[in-house]
């Protein structure tokens, strides 16, 4: 793991498993001798040995920091000491168990999040998890396994992590390591066998650890080819579109979702790109339903690979104009307005306005079909 | 009357137009849309591209009833092979014309619609991260004896135990093979 020079954040390295039991943490103790032989600063800010002797033997020779109780309904609970590892600020940070839930009374409620932290200091960490872990596979693996995990992380974090490694055994293997004692302590292996580690358990578990790896690795090659042709068009010297590039206009209220399926089947037809603007009027707080239309936008904008802007002004038809024109957007669509009341009937309508401050780019307004009149319904 | 009195006349009718002006929208006072409503909502899942009409018509019908919003919602099926907030433009090409269709059907009849699109490794991962993020009163699903067309009894039983909304499962009758499909959207799109 190299040191983060040209980032003050820190690097995150997560050894995935498809179980307890494959050599997460050893493979984690293991690095961390390469790095402190190497030069580095390691520290252990939490090592879960689970009675392995191998495991324990292992994380000898690099400092560990002790970790602290917590009070909670009268018992004391060990946990990972965070404002103790801040403190000593080393180079990098070994944490296990990345998905465990913190005790009350704690800095966070996830070892996930106290790991974030530590990376916002620019530590870097090596940490470890089980595939069952992750919030997306939860629900599919309780299928295969019958066995719901309640410790859970966002998928996202694994998806920001700098490096995952898969840490691979076969069933067959781990069964061995399993009944050899070197998972668990012996009175806890017939359980342990008659409940999660059987066969089809450990090899639908092991599919999917190979299969979440291999999107990271795949998601990781996108992006570094997606980064690749923004610089290229970065370097271009002027914002004009090469192609067509299609702005819909939007608000975050029912309606709007119709306007943007239309304007993605357009820019489909045109293969241009699409961008979704909102121009938020400044200093108002939104209602809870436009809260939900406003994420269901910005999910739909995801779902439809376009990009959401949201600028905030009180003057729409400048924002617009100056949204597009560094956009480089060929193409404006609006939806039908309101007609206008009071001193709003004064004002150019909103059209006529971008004709003026856009010359060359295009101008459509999308009708409503609910507007329609009757015979014309589907 | 005097010159002074056409003078106040005429500056607080001035000032009279300036407050209304600002008072209405889009400044002062909230818009009819943003008011709060007290609106139940009725979320209409699908996956694949076409929904059953016995359940669509369930939906218009309770949605008139209890002057709701159908809220028709495509799960979509992230591939494991992709991340899952990658761009899913293949499916979409059949879930928005669905998601159109219904909103023309709806809307002709004259209940409100609010379309919503969910993700996830499966149906059941793209309803739930749905169900997690909003509030429905009901929702209203099909019964698919094959589970490609839809939610599977196993996402069913998990929906009835799981979410804390009133739940209507519509089981097709064997003659009823009625649906609507993306090919049911009236016009250009």
């Amino acid at each position: 793991m190299s040191t983060s020079e040209t980032t003050d954040r820190g690097r995150l390295k997560v050894f995935l498993g498809m179980a307890a039991g494959v050599g997460k943490t050893y493979r984690m103790l293991l690095e961390g001798h390469a790095e402190a032989q190497a030069g580095r600063d390691v520290v252990i800010g939490l090592l879960e040995t689970h009675g392995r002797a191998e495991t324990a033997q292992l994380g000898r020779g690099l400092e560990a920091l002790p970790r602290r109780y917590v009070r909670y309904r009268g018992a004391a609970l060990e946990e990972m000491d965070l404002p103790a590892i801040l403190a000593r600020s080393p180079q990098l940070c070994l944490i296990d168990e990345l998905a465990h839930s913190n005790a009350p009374g704690t800095e966070h409620a996830k070892r996930w999040e106290d790991v974030e932290e530590v990376l916002e200091r620019g530590i870097d960490v090596l940490s470890t998890l089980n595939v069952q872990h992750l919030e997306s596979l939860n629900d599919h693996i309780t299928e295969l396994s019958g066995i719901r995990v309640r410790e859970t992380i966002p998928d996202a974090i694994l998806g920001r992590a700098d490096e995952v490694v898969l840490i691979d055994l076969t069933p067959e293997a781990l069964l061995d390591r399993l009944r050899a004692g070197k998972v668990y302590p012996a009175e806890r292996i017939d359980a342990a066998l008659n409940n999660f580690f059987r066969i089809e358990n450990l090899s639908a578990l092991r599919e999917v650890a190979l299969r979440q790896v291999a999107e990271e690795v795949g998601a990781k090659r996108l992006t570094t080819e997606l980064l690749g042709s923004r610089e290229e068009s970065l370097a271009a010297d002027a914002p004009q579109a090469v192609g067509e590039r299609l702005l819909a206009l939007v608000e975050p209220y029912p309606g709007a979702q119709r306007l943007v399926r239309r304007a993605w089947r357009s820019a489909q037809r045109l293969g241009a790109d699409l961008d979704l603007l909102w121009v938020r009027p400044p200093g108002r707080t939104l209602s809870e339903d436009r809260e939900n239309s406003l994420a269901a936008l910005g999910q739909l904008a995801s779902v439809l690979g376009a990009r959401l802007l949201v600028e905030e002004s009180d003057d729409v038809a400048a924002t617009i104009a100056e949204t597009a024109a560094r956009r480089g957007t060929t193409y404006i669509l609006i939806g039908g307005s309101r007609a206008p009341r009071g001193l709003a009937r004064l004002r150019r309508p909103l059209p006529q306005r971008l004709m003026e401050l856009l010359p060359g780019v295009d101008v459509r307004i999308v009708a409503e079909r609910s507007r329609r009149p009757d015979g014309e319904e589907p | 009357m005097s010159a002074y009195a056409v003078f106040a006349i005429a500056a607080a009718a001035a000032l009279a137009g300036i407050g209304a002006g600002y008072w209405l929208p889009p400044h002062g006072r909230l818009a009819f849309r943003d008011r709060p409503r007290a609106v139940r909502r009725i979320l209409l899942p699908f996956t694949g591209q076409a929904i059953s009409r016995r359940s669509f018509e369930a939906a218009v019908r309770l949605a008139k009833a209890e002057n709701a919003t159908i809220m028709p919602a495509f799960l979509a099926r992230v591939p494991m092979n992709l991340p899952l907030d990658s761009a899913l433009p293949v499916q979409c090409a059949s879930g928005m014309s669905l998601l159109e269709a219904i909103e023309q059907r709806a809307g002709s009849q004259g209940i409100p619609v609010d379309s919503r699109v969910g993700r996830g490794r499966s149906p059941r991962d793209a309803l739930r991260s749905l169900l997690d993020a909003e509030h429905f009163d009901r929702i209203i699903v099909s019964a698919e004896e094959d589970p490609r067309r839809g939610l599977s009894y196993e996402d069913l039983r998990w929906l009835l135990e799981r979410v804390p909304a009133e739940i209507m499962i519509v089981r097709p009758a064997p003659e009823d093979h009625r649906r609507i499909s993306a090919g049911a959207v009236s016009g250009h799109f």
